[in-house]
């Protein structure tokens, strides 16, 4: 009754073509921009900042980038998170050997230098497909963990190879380091992931993602229309790896400010990223942020229910959790294969015939 | 006049005072624990975090908390994990009544995410033994405390015991020394005294690292078996910990040629062994075994009423204690920054302050039903370190307890001191941070 679009006629390509053709959704997407724009800055406190919304925000980024590159174009990735360490590690050296950079060109910067690795650990996508290369960027992700480990160079030789991030400001404004206000944090890191989610999914509607998808869909006949697979499938990893470099970059300088290569990147971070994009739906930049916040957040959410609502004891809580979200990513999966956007869709084409369906 | 005016404040500074000591009828001292009871590092996490809780039971249960101030025990499960632990630290740090008073992250990785954080919150960091060696440096870190010795100068008192097997420290020329280790931030911490010993004394280093979780390990103990080291010196943690014993045992390394870091000498780490994990050594800085006087008022207030966090029969274990002594240094300060401030209703920034002036002798360790449990600790305003004693303890598989086979050992300054004097001076140049100055250095 309220979801419906009866009476909205488009009257020009734009307008038929945009982002979100339904009026309604215009409205919703625009009072949730607002509200994360200025409310929740008024009102976030450390908590909300640094242990619920940056970790959202950036696997939000980091899964976005996965999508193009598993969801879009089909190529399976194992290495997210030694990309994300690549992302992470060139924000260190560029903000200790150019301290007077601009963190914004830092972090951008960082997702090129990351474009140009995955760009190499490409290139056997033109060669291999499917679980045989998910094996080969798994090669990737033990490599560049074991690079940043190992060589004394990327972490400026310091006695434990732990990289800490110094205080970065934008516009005046510290965003790093822990005098950084979690308002600051916080918008700094929601720029970031608004932008690029627009980016992201301009991209995807356009020739460029219309290739990737001709190429995931079948390769051969998608060369036989004239998509040459070399450009495709490099671009998608260009791409993707730039996303998850930027995301890597945030993870570490603002996030975390400190990490460790084994620990903070290993291959925990790839399959969660991973769980996230089919989670969330493959192919979609909307699944990307529905992933991100079921496997980021569910469990703090789960955790703070079962200690502070139900008074469980600490540990108890935490095999209920490990149980629970176990339980519900399979029964998430049964459900709906396609991942909790195509639960979303479903919905919404319910809600459109509601309270009449036929 | 004047004394009238005189009387008129303390007048009013008593009623002020007792409206203070009113009001803090419901004050409790907030002590956090990130604890973990799950993942691979379970096995040493829980004796503990049972320590530390079963400690602070048996105040709240016996005098009513510290100075009569009821303790608010918060957990927080972290399963090691760098992530969930500075989500644990952003929960625990602001719970009311008197927000956290002191951080022990337990994880040389959390710690390092909360150095830089401890100033601005205002919450100081006691990493008993783990995390940054060069906080040892008060006038750089005045906010860590790492009592009462680092890895640096473990390595040192390590280093000194080979020698004094092989008969004297000269004889370590030529001789070779294994470190396996843990490769993240805590495994490679000892690496560079490590080095600069080897440069000292003439022994060749030899680096094996083992990644995270530490389950496999044949590759690292085949090197071993075909270099040959005189001397395996292990930095590991969790399930590691009994693997590399396992392993130890199964290429017949002599076992007392083998020696852990503090954290790689528990029972859960050489029992799995069985009978061949027999003379493995290890590093330790208080007593095993649970016959000290606290152990029996643990068993009386916290066990008989039924209020105990793990078995009782497994008080006592090295982990135990150590979880104990932690929980019993950190409700001292706390006792000293009442006493200090004059005030029942610490904050944190009153307890890093209580940290600072601690000194527990032999005396108030024998109050404390410790007697010669561990060794005094003075803590200066220059020097969060103490006083850096190791001692080592050997497991004996045939009675299945630990002993003290050595008294608690000087570390070499000569070697540690410079170290930290650099490593805490880079720190302090990358973060902007001048040394502040300490008086009791003068």
């Amino acid at each position: 009754m309220i979801y419906r679009e009866a009476g909205q006629f488009k009257a020009s390509y734009p307008a038929d073509q945009a982002i979100f053709p339904i009026r309604q959704d215009q409205v919703a997407l625009v009072i949730v921009i607002l509200i994360a724009v200025f409310v929740v800055p008024v009102v976030i406190d450390d908590y909300w900042s640094n242990a619920v919304l940056l970790p959202f925000f950036v696997y939000a980024l980091a899964a976005m980038g996965l999508n193009i590159l598993t969801g879009y174009c089909g190529q399976v990735s194992l290495g997210t998170g030694g990309f994300m360490a690549v992302g992470a590690y060139s924000t260190y050296k560029l903000i200790t050997s150019f301290p007077d950079l601009s963190f914004i060109l830092v972090v951008i910067l960082s997702g090129v230098i990351t474009a140009g690795v995955g760009i190499l650990f490409g290139l056997p996508s033109l060669r291999i497909k499917g679980f045989y290369l998910a094996v080969a960027t798994l090669a990737a992700q033990f490599f560049l963990v074991w690079l940043f480990n190992k060589v004394g160079w990327f972490f400026n030789y310091n006695a434990t190879g732990q990289i800490t991030v110094t205080r970065m400001k934008v516009f005046g404004v510290l965003v790093t380091g822990p005098e950084a206000t979690p308002t600051a944090k916080y918008l700094f890191c929601l720029t970031f992931v608004l932008v690029f989610a627009l980016v992201a999914k301009n991209i995807v509607r356009g020739r460029i993602g219309r290739s990737w998808m001709a190429i995931r869909d079948m390769d051969i006949a998608a060369e036989l229309i004239g998509i040459r697979p070399l450009y495709a499938k490099l671009s998608a990893f260009a791409i993707s790896s730039f996303y998850v470099g930027m995301a890597g970059s945030l993870f570490f300088a603002v996030y975390l400010g400190a990490v460790e290569p084994t620990e903070a990147f290993g291959i925990e971070q790839s399959f969660l990223v991973l769980f996230m994009v089919i989670i969330g739906g493959l192919g979609t930049i909307l699944g990307s942020f529905l992933g991100s916040a079921f496997m980021a957040l569910m469990p703090i959410l789960l955790k703070n229910g079962l200690v502070d609502g139900l008074q469980v004891e600490v540990v108890t809580a935490k095999h209920i959790e490990i149980i629970v979200m176990g339980t519900l990513i399979v029964v998430f999966l049964i459900v709906e294969p396609h991942g909790l956007a195509r639960l979303w869709q479903i919905m919404k084409e319910k809600l459109r015939l509601w309270p009449f369906p036929y | 006049m004047k004394s009238i005016s005189l009387n008129l404040r303390t007048a009013v500074l008593a009623v002020v005072a007792s409206l203070l000591a009113f009001s803090a009828s419901g004050y409790e001292l907030v002590i956090p624990t990130l604890d973990y009871r799950t993942g691979p590092y379970a096995p040493n996490g829980i004796p503990i975090a049972n320590g530390f809780t079963d400690y602070l039971r048996l105040l709240n249960a016996r005098d009513g908390g510290i100075n009569g101030v009821p303790i608010k025990h918060i957990s927080c499960e972290t399963g090691y994990n760098t992530k969930v632990g500075l989500e644990c630290y952003e929960k625990v740090k602001n719970t009311p009544p008197s927000g956290a008073l002191v951080i022990q992250p337990l994880s040389t990785g959390i710690t390092y995410q909360l150095i830089p954080k401890a100033p601005v919150d205002e919450v100081p960091i006691f990493s008993m033994g783990y995390g940054r060696t060069s906080a040892a440096n008060g006038k750089v870190f005045p906010w860590i405390f790492n009592f009462p010795a680092t890895y640096w100068s473990q390595a040192t008192v390590l280093i000194k015991y080979i020698g004094d097997r092989e008969g004297g420290i000269a004889n370590l020329k030529g001789k070779k020394i294994a470190l396996v280790y843990h490769n993240s931030a805590y495994g490679k911490e000892p690496i560079r005294t490590l080095e600069k010993m080897s440069e000292k004394f003439g022994y060749e280093l030899v680096l094996l690292p083992v990644d995270h979780p530490g389950q496999e390990q044949k590759a690292t103990w085949l090197q071993i078996r075909r270099q040959r080291p005189d001397w395996v010196l292990m930095w590991g943690w969790g399930v590691m910990n009994q693997v590399a014993v396992k392993e130890a045992a199964s290429i017949r390394f002599p076992m007392d040629h083998f020696i852990g870091v503090w954290w790689s000498g528990s029972e859960n780490d050489v029992m799995p062994a069985g009978e061949k994990a027999h003379g493995y050594l290890s590093g330790t800085f208080h007593a095993p075994g649970g016959d000290f006087p606290v152990h029996d008022d643990i068993r009386k207030y916290v066990y008989d009423k039924g209020k105990g966090t793990g078995d009782r029969d497994r008080i006592g274990e090295v982990l135990y204690n150590r979880g104990l002594v932690a929980a019993m240094w950190t409700t001292e300060a706390i006792r000293n920054a009442m006493k200090i401030h004059g005030t029942k209703e610490v904050r944190g920034k009153h307890v890093r302050d209580g940290f600072e002036s601690l000194d527990i002798d032999e005396q108030r360790l024998t109050e404390l039903g410790l007697p010669n449990f561990t060794y005094p600790v003075k803590i200066t305003c220059d020097n969060h370190e103490g006083p850096a004693k190791v001692a080592i303890q050997q497991w004996d598989a045939h009675k299945k307890e630990w002993k003290l086979i050595t008294g608690f050992m000087d570390s070499m300054r000569d070697v540690v001191d410079p170290l930290i004097a650099a490593d805490s001076a880079a720190y302090a140049k990358e973060n902007g941070i001048t040394p502040r100055t300490c008086v009791s250095a003068l």
